[in-house]
């Protein structure tokens, strides 16, 4: 089963190291990882998406949270929340196809190339990949996922 | 708060003498000939010169499980910090409270292969609790603070500080002043356990009739040994520690039913396998406990105390959590029961005792085999653990080292204290026995302290016999000479039909006597029961040397109990024709 964890570590040189060396340390495989800088420039927000039963999770959050350099860890996936993600789509221009997708958008063409951007779920695009493959596109990016819970929850510390 | 213009090198220093500690093991070497330069320029803290810097570790992690104070080891960079890993490892599967400071190339060689170099922060990072590289020399104070508060504080580990080689110029000065407190924001590590927790506890104490105390390395790290029997007496529970426990729970108290797991007695690995409760303290349920964790003790209900959230659950469920202290959590639990009037079933819990009698008596170990005298002409090895038993009138520290002498010492020393018993359970590092035992020695000038050894082990650091020399530590080494790497052997033995690939020396061992005395000290070979006791008791009277007793053993002698591999804890090896099924 598909998780998003995030979390708030010090925005230090080696931080991120211990985050991602402890995944291959224990064993857990991280399918998406998102880092980005905060609102707070001594914390950076980290986002991972990964597979796992309630048991692995919790062990996942538990040692993450043990990490000296990770200030607070949530699971996403224990309340309701959004997650999205951006996928960026290189075709060739006579082989572009018609994208039913509702959030895509051409963001540069010329005569030879279309870049598309859509943004969505992952199990979302992940469709989408599918139902495009017979127009063989030249190149496809994704961001990983970024998540978001729907209720007043926050992932923040007081200063 | 302490102001006065100080170098890097001396800051650290300084800062080292400000948290209370009075001796490091180290080698120097180019990147930290600045901080080797201050401490020769004071003299609060002593520096002990060993002969590797693996042995440096093991040292400072001796000292530190000995005292309960952090151990503190000085390396250089490169080979220096690379040589410190083992020993790091060595800290953080045991959970002891080191700091390792390496030292580092100039920051401005960092990332450049210059000579020496080595990303000490990337190569310790999975086994250390947590580092720090330092990037401002300002910063050593607080970032020594945060050291020692991260290393001894929740569930200790070691911590490396890696210091670039220019960070301790001493014609760099600065103002020093030492942080009275530190706080980290992203660094909480919990007291006192949930009490509702605590109350489903006693609860389950309260029905149960067949409980077992199962305790380990956590209750004497929290220095809640104490607390730990005040609970075993006031229930009347049955107690079994782990290798890393034993001490914690008195081992010579008939309630003791003896270490559990893989070499555990019969008795304990019987009673946690029928047990309706286990009252887990400070312990992790490894693999060498729990044998297959899908078949382990099905009809328990679990309590389980410990500091590290991410231990409780992790293997086996934990049907009351609690995450706290050790010795908070006792406490408290304690408290619960005192008030409370329990109703706990006596004549079932006395005949779960009385069960736990009957096994100890059918197949409990012999704690008399040196009135059986030498068995086919041999020396057993668990003799010359009794017989080391006998002359230090169980009193001494033992250190030890890994393989088949590190199970027979944990087997028949009964160890009455925590911290006596000082060994490498969690990384099973051999060479650990001597340096650590240097480490003891030093911090207890007056005590015996003796490394239960074999000839395999003892080779791995035997170099520290020069240090031994030069700072005329008197440590007993008891070699259980059985010319093989016994554990292995047994292992070949038992699952490899005999088939003892490298595991035997040809006759390559070098006279152990005569390497002990080309290090200037004593050596003393027993090759025949007869001459066992009175050189035992020689090798421990001899109060202010070294002292190398080198026992030939019974090299066909087996460690058992030993657990049958993927089943329940109820299957044994008892004998190498014996077994439980």
């Amino acid at each position: 089963m598909k998780r998003v964890i995030a979390l708030l570590m010090e925005n230090q040189p080696g931080a991120l190291s211990r985050v991602v060396g402890l995944f291959s340390q224990r064993g857990y495989n991280i399918e998406t990882l998102v880092v980005a800088p905060t609102t707070d420039p001594t914390l950076s927000r980290l986002t991972m998406s990964t597979q796992g039963d309630e048991k692995v999770v919790e062990q996942i959050t538990k040692q993450l949270d043990k990490l000296i350099d990770v200030v607070m860890v949530s699971d996403l996936g224990s309340s309701d929340f959004i997650e999205r993600e951006l996928m960026l789509i290189k075709f060739k221009k006579d082989s572009f196809p018609r994208i039913s997708f509702e959030d895509s958008d051409v963001v540069s063409e010329n005569n030879e190339i279309i870049n598309v951007q859509v943004v969505g779920t992952s199990t979302e695009l992940d469709a989408l990949v599918k139902e495009i493959e017979d127009s063989n596109p030249i190149e496809i990016v994704r961001s990983g996922s970024l998540g978001i819970s729907k209720d007043a929850n926050t992932l923040s510390i007081e200063n | 708060m302490d102001k006065s213009n100080k170098s890097g090198a001396e800051a650290l220093l300084h800062s080292l003498h400000l948290e209370g500690v009075e001796l490091m093991f180290g080698y120097p070497g180019g990147a930290a000939l600045h901080i080797y330069d201050a401490i020769f320029n004071q003299d609060h803290v002593d520096h002990i010169l060993v002969r590797h810097e693996q042995g440096a570790v093991h040292a400072a992690d001796g000292y530190a499980r000995a005292t309960g104070k952090p151990g503190v080891a000085l390396v250089t960079s490169g080979p220096g910090a690379t040589n410190a890993i083992t020993g790091l490892a060595t800290a953080y599967m045991d959970s002891t409270p080191v700091v390792v400071i390496s030292g580092q190339v100039k920051s401005n060689l960092i990332g450049t292969d210059s000579f020496q170099e080595t990303d000490m922060i990337g190569v310790s990072r999975p086994i250390v609790k947590h580092s720090f590289l330092v990037q401002r020399a300002e910063d050593i104070p607080e970032i020594v603070k945060k050291a020692f508060h991260i290393a001894t504080t929740g569930r200790p580990g070691p911590v490396v500080i890696d210091v670039p080689k220019d960070l301790t110029d001493p014609d760099h000065k600065f103002e020093f002043t030492y942080p009275s407190e530190i706080k980290m924001r992203s660094y909480n590590p919990p007291k006192s356990g949930d009490l509702s927790k605590i109350k489903e506890a006693v609860d389950l104490i309260e029905h149960a009739k067949r409980p077992v105390i199962y305790s380990g390395g956590g209750v004497i790290q929290d220095d809640a040994s104490d607390e730990l029997t005040e609970l075993a007496r006031l229930l009347n529970f049955p107690v079994t520690n782990t290798l890393m426990g034993l001490g914690a729970f008195p081992g010579s108290d008939p309630q003791f039913m003896g270490m559990l797991g893989m070499h555990g007695t019969y008795q304990a690995n019987m009673a946690m396998h029928n047990a309706d409760l286990i009252v887990a303290v400070g312990a992790r349920f490894d693999d060498r406990i729990t044998n297959d964790p899908n078949k382990f003790s099905l009809g328990a209900k679990k309590i389980h105390i410990d500091v590290d959230a991410a231990s409780v659950s992790k293997i086996i469920h934990a049907d009351v959590p609690i995450v706290g202290s050790a010795k908070e959590c006792l406490s408290v639990l304690i408290q619960e029961i005192k008030t409370r009037d329990l109703a706990i079933d006596q004549d079932q819990l006395s005949l779960w005792n009385q069960q736990i009698s009957e096994w100890r008596e059918a197949h409990g170990l012999n704690h008399s085999l040196l009135e059986l005298g030498p068995q086919n002409g041999k020396i057993l090895p668990q003799q010359v653990v009794q017989s080391l038993y006998k002359e230090t009138e169980g009193k001494a520290f033992i250190t030890s080292d890994v393989g088949q002498h590190q199970m027979f010492a944990a087997q028949y020393y009964h160890f009455d204290k925590p911290r006596q018993w000082i060994n490498s359970g969690g990384l099973g590092t051999m060479g650990f026995g001597l340096p650590s035992a240097m480490g003891v020695q030093l911090a207890f000038p007056d005590e015996t302290v003796a490394c239960v050894t074999g000839e395999g082990s003892i080779q791995m650091c035997i170099q520290e016999l020069s240090t031994c020399l030069q700072y005329g530590l008197p440590i007993k080494i008891i070699n259980l000479n059985n010319a093989a790497l016994g554990m292995v052997r047994q292992w070949q033995d038992m699952q490899y039909g005999g088939r003892h690939s490298s595991s035997t020396y040809e006759n390559s061992l070098p006279d152990f006597v005569a390497l002990a005395e080309s290090y200037g000290h004593i050596g003393i070979k027993v090759s025949s029961f007869d001459d066992l006791e009175s050189a035992m008791r020689e090798c421990i009277s001899l109060k202010d040397r070294l002292v190398f007793l080198d026992v030939d053993v019974d090299p066909n002698e087996h460690v058992y109990p030993m657990l049958e591999a993927g089943n329940s804890m109820d299957y044994m090896w008892l004998g190498k024709d014996k077994k439980t099924w």
